[in-house]
């Protein structure tokens, strides 16, 4: 298991070194200069020039990208170009921060909802519960979050007054119900998303672990229907489950670009389309890497619970 | 209590809901299972027999129903309980040992956690308590370690332990009746001996009675008091065990039986067959069930059904001309026309195949395990010198991970052999597959275990005999003459000709491998390998595959390896033995020779471990101690020493045993020399295989 975990770790780092090859030569293809885009149409050679040394954008390709990658090892990200040109670090870092917290909101809800209602539909199979949250889940998957994110807007926030929910969501506090008024209606958003993956695949596994023959077993042993439904049943059949859930981690943390935008979250999503909009290069860089850092570690994480909960992995 | 059945089912009929109304399955049963018996259930797939088993212990299918009749335990109505109370009686009163034990396991829970549950729920035993007695119950089915067993999870054992761990289970409360599903199917023999006389024991032990179902008659025989014949969900006959065997009354009972193959080698003896097959549940035969492939039925079998009768007490039969077949004024049996053979007998100095020296390794050691002195290399094949005399059957028989599979897919090149050298009629053709020609290709063919897994679900039989004519074929054919060959062929393995457009869905497991081996000799090949053809087929239908390859021998050219793990089918084709054990032969010489004294320990143990099917012949079986060893730690000195009944000491350890020649041409890898063995082996009380 050991040898596993330096194996993969060993992996990330690659595939994380690969991606910032990529990003930096996007940035060299991208056509239009960094410096007049930041400093207008008008500005003066010598104030182009000046600003270019000052980010060392002069240097060839190569030397940029070795400085960027020694930096960035090192903890110095760089700085932005715009907004008092701060360190980019603690900007990310921030964004990761509030983005953590929304997916953790989402998980927290579409998780058990989804789960739930797969396993619902597997034990009533081919009946009209099993067909209405086939339904349920397949059109809120249909629908891209950009309505549902509005449609949530309008008629929730907007349209119940009474709940008092903000039509936009800003980083909650350390309070419960500042977590659950700021980030429920993006939450519901993503989890729309997530639903229709996970309960299907839940009801899959169920309904075909609940075909095995150690279900007659459990039952023939005498054990009540709830357990083996909960302790036989779930056990196996949640494992890809499992899988998928921490997978779609990574994509809560970086890819939620478009709810953040509809809710104006400042999320790192929200920040990689800001940052790519106006060649922000260092801030780009360094949100890419930090997405792509999650999603590669989600991947990790959900190789490493599905070994942890099969044995037949686990153990050889 | 004494007169009281454990079980007794009256008059039951079972419906499937299929497609979109309700089918009867199984018709008017009636079983009575006394205290202490072993009741047998006999059948071949699609009898109906698991289904009725467990609707003894009230489990149904979702789509399936109980539409009439009674079930009683202990004299106490079962039908009329609740969901609530059977979960009551289940586990407790009633116990299920599976067929296939790896998959009636959960995957995800320690074994001993799984045998615990039962003591949890029926004993009210805290979980540590109930941990204990789990051990303990692997103790009683006779596991060395059961501490370590129990801490393990179901697929870090072998067969024979996940059933053993099963038995436990089932065991762990005093079970009134314990069903056991084919319990040994999935096993290998030596492995099946051992756990049937644990069976026998723990049931007597325990004072339980016992549904045994099983398709294998043997089996049955040894196990059993008393026997159950269903056909089509119906019984056609019941009784006591020697009765049953020694004088059956039922036209399906004589043939079932009649079709157990018996060590006949080169000789053109045929086996009786069953005609046809069995009907499927939608449109069973108004007259007798059994009437279309009754070699007796006449028009009053078609036209009503018989009752079950009772010949004398607890004896019965559904058959209207049981007085005529008891008195011996009938014969209930088909033997099929014997082929003339157009060749000549085995001729002695001609090889189809030589095979010298063949090794073969699964995974390599690369230079980074090597550098790290891993060892995970299996060595499956080591030093395996294989010929085939022209006309001839060589038969190939082992435990499985003895190697023979490889050694087959060597010789055909599905696999490539490390080292040793092939020669095909005296050419000498490559290892490896990409480098033979055509011609070599043309001449080795294979038919495998698995007909359902083996022909294309896509293709139709017309389309997958045509496509190898028109790759392998010697010369260029028309598409007129691959037409006309399609159906040479079909006719040759007696399938209709309109199967030329049928998909292997469309056909039954004998008639899928019947195509398999009309592919196989659709290019005239030289030696035809058959690996386990019959062994995922019923009896009455492996006989008739058996004959179809005898047939095929004589009327052709071909010869064959026939691979099998059941000594009577291969003793039924080979004239030549050899037996395979951890990657090397330890025995080979004619079917006489293997099968009398002085054989190899192993062989001996092997032959020892058939289940006969003759309930008069109490056998002495010699069993083994543990599993066959991995193949990737394969033990020093004798490979068979680990689990030898006959180790003389040291020397088995330590030393590789020579070849030891017994009599003319027949070879023994043992360190005991022939004549010994011989002394040694006639004076145990082992019963040789028995020989009609």
């Amino acid at each position: 298991m050991a040898r596993y975990l330096l194996r993969r770790s060993a992996l990330l780092i690659v595939t994380l070194f690969i991606t910032s090859l990529i990003i930096f030569a996007l940035t060299q293809l991208v056509p239009g200069d960094v410096a007049r885009l930041i400093l207008g149409r008008d500005a003066s050679p010598e104030a182009l020039q000046a600003l270019r040394e000052e980010f060392g954008l002069n240097k060839p390709a190569p030397e940029q990208y070795t400085n960027w990658l020694m930096g960035f090892v090192s903890g110095d990200w760089g700085r932005s170009f715009t907004g008092g040109n701060q360190q980019v670090r603690p900007l990310v870092i921030e964004r990761v921060g509030n983005s953590l917290r929304l997916a953790a909101m989402t998980l927290a809800i579409s998780v058990p909802l989804s789960v739930a209602l797969g396993v619902i539909a597997a034990l009533k199979e081919n009946t009209w519960l099993d067909s209405l949250i086939s339904v349920f889940s397949l059109s809120v998957v249909g629908l891209p979050e950009f309505v549902t994110g509005l449609v949530l807007i309008n008629g929730v926030a907007l349209g119940v007054r009474s709940l008092g929910l903000p039509a936009t969501a800003a980083v909650p506090d350390n309070t419960l119900a500042s977590w659950v008024n700021q980030l429920i209606l993006p939450s519901l958003t993503a989890t729309f998303v997530l639903l229709g993956y996970i309960s299907r695949l839940t009801r899959a596994g169920v309904l075909d672990e609940l075909k095995k023959p150690y279900v007659r077993t459990a039952a023939l042993k005498g054990l009540k229907p709830r357990t083996v439904i909960v302790k036989h049943v779930l056990r196996n059949a949640l494992l890809p489950t499992i899988t998928v859930i921490a997978l779609s981690f990574g994509w809560l943390v970086g890819g939620l670009v478009v709810i953040e935008s509809v809710y104006n979250y400042p999320g790192l999503g929200a920040l990689i389309v800001d940052a790519a909009k106006k060649k922000n290069l260092f801030v780009l860089q360094a949100s890419v890497m930090v997405t792509v850092f999650f999603l590669a570690f989600a991947n990790l994480i959900a190789d490493i619970l599905y070994a942890v909960f099969n044995p037949r992995i686990r153990l050889e | 209590m004494q007169n009281v059945p454990v079980v007794e089912a009256h008059h039951l009929c079972i419906d499937y809901f299929l497609g979109n109304r309700w089918v009867n399955a199984i018709r008017d049963v009636s079983l009575i299972i006394q205290p202490l018996e072993i009741h047998g259930l006999v059948g071949e797939s699609g009898s109906g027999k698991s289904t009725l088993a467990l609707a003894l212990m009230r489990y149904l299918a979702k789509n399936a129903r109980i539409s009439s009749g009674e079930i009683r335990l202990d004299g106490s109505d079962l039908l009329g309980r609740s969901e609530r109370e059977m979960s009551d009686i289940w586990g407790r009163q009633l116990s299920l040992v599976p067929q296939d034990p790896l998959a009636a396991l959960n995957p995800s829970y320690r074994v001993g956690d799984q045998i615990a549950e039962i003591s949890q729920r029926h004993d009210g035993l805290p979980r540590r308590a109930a941990w204990k007695r789990a051990v303990e119950m692997l103790e009683r089915v006779r596991i060395a370690d059961p501490e370590a067993v129990a801490r393990k999870y179901p697929h870090q054992l072998s067969g024979g332990m996940q059933q053993r761990v099963t038995i436990a289970m089932a065991l762990s409360t005093r079970p009134r009746l314990l069903v056991l599903d084919e319990p040994t199917t999935a096993l290998d023999v030596t492995t099946e001996a051992s756990i049937l006389d644990l069976f026998r024991d723990l049931i007597h032990e325990n004072q339980a009675a016992a549904l045994y179902v099983s398709h294998n008659l043997g089996v049955i025989a040894q196990m059993c008091d008393r026997v159950t014949v269903l056909y089509a969900g119906e019984v056609m006959a019941s009784g006591p065990i020697t009765e049953l065997y020694g004088s059956p009354v039922h036209p399906y009972t004589i043939s079932l039986l009649a079709s157990i193959p018996q060590p006949v080698g080169g000789t053109e003896t045929r086996l009786p067959t069953i005609d046809g097959l069995a009907p499927s549940l939608a449109d069973r035969p108004s007259g007798c069930t059994f009437a279309p492939r009754c070699p007796v039925a006449q028009d009053l079998c078609h036209a009503e059904k018989p009752p079950l009768e009772v010949i004398h007490d607890g004896q019965w039969v559904k058959c209207h001309r049981w007085r005529e077949i008891a008195t011996g004024s009938l014969t209930p049996l088909t033997t099929p026309i014997e082929v003339q053979a157009n060749s000549a007998a085995p001729e002695d100095d001609q090889y189809v195949l030589n095979g010298n020296g063949l090794d073969k390794r699964f995974g390599q050691l690369s230079w980074w395990s090597h550098l790290r002195r891993q060892s995970g290399s299996v060595q499956a094949l080591d030093d395996v010198t294989v010929r085939v005399r022209r006309h001839s059957t060589l038969g190939l028989v082992g435990e499985s991970g003895s190697g023979k599979t490889t050694l087959a897919r060597c010789i055909v090149g599905l696999e490539t052999a490390d080292d040793g050298d092939l020669t095909l009629l005296d050419l000498p053709i490559s290892r490896v597959l990409a480098e033979r020609p055509q011609d070599a290709r043309r001449a080795l063919q294979m038919v495998f275990q698995n007909p359902n897994d083996t022909l294309n679900p896509y293709h139709t039989i017309g389309q997958a005999l045509s496509r190898t004519l028109r790759r392998l074929s010697a010369v260029t054919l028309s598409e007129e003459q691959i037409q006309s060959r399609v159906r040479e062929l079909l006719d040759m393995v007696r399938l209709p000709t309109d199967y030329i457009n049928r998909y292997p869905g469309e056909l039954s497991g004998g008639e899928k491998q019947r195509a398999a081996i009309a592919r196989a000799f659709a290019t005239q090949p030289e030696l035809v390998i058959a690996d386990e053809p019959t062994s995922a087929l019923d009896v009455s239908v492996q006989a008739v595959i058996l004959n179809l390859l005898k047939d095929l021998r004589a009327a052709g050219n071909a010869s064959y390896i026939f691979i099998s793990h059941d000594l009577r089918a291969v003793g039924y084709l080979a004239d030549w033995l050899m037996v395979m054990y951890l990657g090397q032969v330890v025995e080979e010489g004619t079917l006489d020779q293997v099968y009398s004294s002085p054989s190899h320990p192993y062989t001996e143990v092997l032959i020892s471990a058939i289940p006969i099917p003759d309930p008069q012949i109490k056998q002495g079986r010699i069993c083994l101690d543990g599993d066959i060893p991995s193949a990737a730690n394969v033990p020093a000195g004798c490979r068979f020493h680990t689990r030898c009944p006959r180790k003389i000491g040291m020397i088995c350890e330590q030393q590789e045993p020579p070849w030891q020649d017994a009599s003319d041409g027949h070879r023994i890898r043992c360190h005991i020399p022939p004549d010994e063995l011989a002394q040694l082996q006639s004076a145990a009380s082992a019963q040789p295989l028995e020989r009609r």
